[in-house]
């Protein structure tokens, strides 16, 4: 008999490239992306869904790749931060903003950061103040105190909303 | 921090997940948003064989009003769809209110309204909701249907009235009747945090629906504020003191039927 959690193939579009690798159901995506694909853009922090330094856009819904299972994304379309720079690896809107307002200090939660502002803006590009707390209020970090991560994520939602 | 080895299904229909449920010589389980059950995995607290995943099952992916004017939630509509679904916040407004609560966006994308109810924490808001509203439960398994009211479904802490390979299939939600208000309040640490203490209320011309949740192992359906103090059960624990919460779960309840029969009219 086949090893019941032996690997399997996994197949998904990542940053719109297809990519495949084997995983075991225990897999979790956010280790397949680093450790399988090599996209260690994705950060680890506490494995349990609380601080959203995992977070990517899974068919373009933003969601803790902690909690998934790499063979649950068999199919789908995944975007993570290494996916928001331009083709010439120009900063993208949302990274420019952080980059500007000093949006980060060690920077070990703005891959989530970015993943989950650019999920809120593409949705709603005027979001409201009260939408872009709601947004970022799934994303923890320990060194900023979040007032430019505000600043900076009022900054990228101005020129979403006037490029919209 | 990583989930000890597993199986995993993803079956197409209903009917191949209720086989694999069945069958006794697996430890299963229904993998539904995965948004409490992977924690608990990683911490290697829940150890099943296999799972179950239901994000195949096209037929358990609907958000419906029914014939009798229920709203009818599918065992994969996943929290966000509902707040995103006008209908929702336009019919079932208590509803929506109250499932903002859940956790962040993020998390909310993923996780399941039946999911919530099948994983029964007495601190969530859908259990809550769902006593409030006067919801049932429909489960299937290897007997068939049936359909569960939700004073009967929340059991104890993490437990309710499942049968083994039984699964949720569909909450129902009855429509609020005209001429009723609402109210839901709850205490966290922050928005998004599982509540200390909630309430969630419903005003209708024939009666009133007072629900108290994180004071007792399963949401408490009262009729009255008066009652509260009397029925809570709260625990101590890391977060706040059991009587602390009664404290609060009393006052959220006598501003939750004031604001709820305001919002009736009278
Ligand atoms: C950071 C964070 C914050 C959160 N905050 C809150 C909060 O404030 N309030 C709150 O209520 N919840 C909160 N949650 C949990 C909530 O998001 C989950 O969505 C919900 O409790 C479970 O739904 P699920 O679809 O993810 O179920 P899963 O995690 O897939 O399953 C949970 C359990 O229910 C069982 N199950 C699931 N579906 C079925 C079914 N159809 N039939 C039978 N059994 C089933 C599973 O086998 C498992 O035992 C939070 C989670 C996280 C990660
Ligand atoms: S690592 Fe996924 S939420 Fe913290
Ligand atoms: S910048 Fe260090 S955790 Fe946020």
């Amino acid at each position: 008999m086949a090893d019941p959690g032996g690997e399997r193939e996994v197949r998904l579009v990542v940053n719109g490239v297809e990519r495949v690798a084997a995983a075991e159901p225990r897999l979790l995506l956010s280790d397949f992306l680093r450790h399988r694909l090599g996209l260690t853009g994705t950060h680890v922090g506490c494995e349990h869904g609380v601080c959203g330094a995992c977070t990517v856009l899974l068919d373009g819904e933003p969601v803790r790749s902690c909690l998934v299972f790499a063979v649950q994304a068999e199919g789908a379309e995944l975007r993570t931060v290494e996916g928001l720079a331009g083709e010439d690896g120009e900063l993208g809107p949302v990274q420019r903003a952080f980059h500007e307002a000093h949006g980060m200090q060690c920077g070990f939660c703005t891959p989530g950061f970015l993943i989950s502002l650019t999920a809120l803006l593409e949705e709603r590009p005027g979001a409201s103040e009260e939408e872009l707390v709601d947004a970022l209020s799934g994303n923890l970090c320990r060194c900023t105190g979040y007032a430019n991560i505000l600043a900076a994520a009022r900054a990228a939602r101005d020129q979403a909303a006037e490029r919209a | 921090m990583k989930p000890a080895s597993f199986d995993y299904h993803a079956p197409a229909t209903l009917a191949e997940a209720l086989e694999l449920l069945g069958d006794d010589a697996v430890e299963s389980r229904v993998l539904a948003g995965g948004q409490s059950l992977v924690p608990m995995m990683n911490f290697r607290l829940a150890v099943p064989e296999a799972l179950v995943d239901l994000r195949r099952i096209e037929e358990l992916r609907y958000l419906r009003t029914g014939a009798d004017g229920a709203l009818e939630v599918g065992a994969r509509t996943t929290q966000a769809e509902l707040l995103r679904d006008p209908a929702v916040a336009a019919g079932w407004p208590l509803l929506h209110a109250g499932v903002t609560h859940v956790g962040h966006p993020q998390v909310r994308s993923r996780g399941t309204v039946c999911g919530s109810l099948a994983h029964h924490d007495p601190h969530g808001e859908l259990p809550a909701l769902a006593l409030a509203l006067g919801a049932t439960i429909t489960v299937a398994g290897p007997d068939g249907r049936r359909r569960i009211a939700a004073e009967d479904f929340f059991v104890s802490f993490y437990e309710v009235a499942l049968e083994s390979g039984e699964m949720v299939v569909e909450a129902r939600f009855p429509a609020p009747p005209a001429g009723s208000g609402w109210s839901f309040r709850e205490i966290a640490r922050r928005h998004g945090d599982f509540a200390l203490v909630g309430v969630a209320c419903l005003v209708a011309p024939a009666e009133t629906r007072l629900v108290v949740f994180g004071a007792a192992e399963r949401p408490l359906l009262l009729a009255d504020p008066g009652e509260v103090a009397a029925a809570v059960r709260p625990l101590d624990d890391l977060h706040a003191s059991a009587e602390y919460r009664r404290q609060v779960a009393v006052q959220l309840a006598g501003e939750a039927l004031a604001e709820a029969r305001e919002r009736a009219g009278g």
